[in-house]
């Protein structure tokens, strides 16, 4: 702050504090003049003119040698610091170097084991529920089993890998699937054979010459992601095909729809977000779920 | 001046009414419209592109502001919770700012880049749909209406007036951008800017 602004609020607040003193002492009555009235007299009704009650007066004077004390403790006169030195920014620093100090040394002792051993721990699990609650819940649901087009977390299926290293670095760098849309290649005929044929890998075919056209188009388009089997990869975050489970919704139209427009899911990263140690947690906590 | 006197005359009563009144402001409010932290922007601090500015206004009409703050403060329990607490120089371009002090929902200072856009869709379209135990309202409606383009250069030039510093070709070019998307395009823009200029690990 510039010393004039600096000088401003100073010269302002004290003009203010020693008005707000002279006018409390100059409007002040003397308790002889107890009872007297006004003068004022409406149809007889007369109005009293009595001084302030002297603990009303009293806590007049308080507060004011409160804010007088304040100003001197605490930053508020422009420039001038206070007597404390107290910044919000630094009881806030206070509060987490605190924090630190009475938990990092336990969250850096399980960074230190594996993910399999803390998964076991019921502390760990407790912790990382908590940390899953504030970041993850919001699209995985807080028990954990998804909705439509997030992923459930607590069964044994994993688009993008189950294994510790895996889970971990789905955490810190997110991920983003891409699958394309299929309308202006396959056609409509294209897209209710292929439909067909997926929904065959399910043993839930009706039609099996329609499938048999679809598995032509599955083998051309399909193959590259999802494997010959249509069993999936989890390098691309691929789904498995096979095992009806399905993201995006399993009945026809669902899955029609899906070949149609494409799905380009995406799963932020938490790296530049939660450190090392709460995602090492997190890692245990998820992993634990499917485990 | 005797006590009567300006019980009697409203004109002198409303001038020393408005002088009591006014230190606060002339302490507290006046300083800061010239003090160097609330004015300058944050590093990469840019004002908002059309988009996210249409995205704004509509934030601002459906009241998301009564019940989600922008307001991180420093405190733990928030800081713990929400990110790198909230700076006056990140909001050197919001008129007004939205900081708010109600939240029934969270607070979404830095709800950006957090969760994905077709979350944000799903959770707009429905909260429930994405999370069950939410009391949010559902805004169907933003997937069906349009943003009106015309407007967005006059508010862009209106915004300009009070200190952004918009280009001539970002007025020019606004109305194109916005042109034919619908509103939760815009609001999950708006979304998915904020509070991504300071970023810390918690």
């Amino acid at each position: 702050m510039t010393t004039f602004w600096s000088s401003w609020i100073i010269v302002l607040t004290i003009v203010t504090i020693a008005g707000l003193v002279w006018i409390l002492f100059a409007n002040r009555k003397q308790p002889k003049e107890i009872d007297q009235t006004t003068g004022h007299s409406h149809d007889g009704i007369e109005e009293y003119d009595n001084p302030l009650p002297a603990w009303w007066f009293a806590m007049f004077v308080i507060t004011i040698v409160w804010g007088i004390g304040y100003l001197i403790f605490y930053p508020g006169m422009g420039n001038f610091k206070g007597v404390l030195g107290w910044t919000q920014i630094e009881q806030h620093d206070e509060e987490v170097a605190a924090a630190e100090a009475q938990f990092r040394a336990m969250r850096d002792r399980y960074l230190a084991l594996p993910v399999e051993e803390i998964a076991q721990d019921s502390k760990v699990m407790r912790m990382g529920q908590r940390l899953y609650s504030n970041n993850c819940s919001q699209c995985h649901g807080l028990d954990a089993r998804g909705a439509y087009g997030f992923p459930n977390l607590a069964d044994e299926d994993w688009l993008w890998g189950g294994t510790p290293d895996a889970i971990k670095h789905t955490l810190v760098n997110g991920r983003n699937a891409a699958m394309p849309a299929w309308r202006d290649i396959l056609g409509d005929d294209g897209i209710a054979e292929t439909t067909e044929y997926v929904l065959s890998l399910n043993r839930r075919s009706a039609d099996p010459e329609k499938a048999k056209l679809g598995e032509k188009h599955f083998q051309t388009y399909c193959v590259a992601c999802h494997g010959a089997e249509g069993k999936g990869n989890v390098a691309m975050g691929a789904p498995n095909l096979t095992n009806g489970i399905w993201l995006y919704g399993g009945t026809e139209e669902q899955i029609a729809h899906t070949l149609r427009v494409g799905r380009n899911g995406k799963m932020p990263a938490y790296g530049e977000n939660l450190t090392e140690d709460k995602i090492h947690i997190l890692t245990a906590y998820i992993y634990g779920l499917g485990n | 001046m005797k006590h009567e006197k300006v019980e009697k005359n409203v004109g002198i009563m409303i001038i020393l009414i408005i002088v009591a009144i006014s230190f606060g402001t002339l302490v507290e409010l006046v300083p800061l419209m010239f003090s160097k932290e609330t004015n300058e922007p944050v590093a990469g601090l840019k004002p908002y592109p059309a988009l996210q500015l249409e995205g704004r206004d509509i934030y601002i009409r459906e009241g998301c502001n009564t019940c989600h703050s922008q307001m991180i403060r420093p405190l733990r329990a928030e800081t713990e919770r929400y990110g790198h607490y909230s700076v006056a120089g990140e909001f050197v371009y919001d008129h007004p700012h939205l900081w708010g002090s109600k939240r029934t929902g969270p607070d979404l200072a830095r709800v950006g880049e957090r969760y994905s856009d077709d979350w944000h869709r799903a959770h707009l379209y429905n909260p429930r749909d994405v999370v069950p135990e939410s009391n949010m309202p559902a805004y169907p409606w933003l997937f069906r209406d349009e943003i009106n383009a015309e407007r967005t250069p006059k508010k862009m030039r209106a915004l300009r007036r009070l200190g952004v510093p918009y280009t001539d070709d970002d007025i020019a070019n606004a109305s194109s951008v916005v042109n034919g998307r619908k509103e939760i395009d815009a609001l999950v823009a708006y979304l998915q800017g904020m509070g991504t200029l300071i970023q810390s690990r918690r």
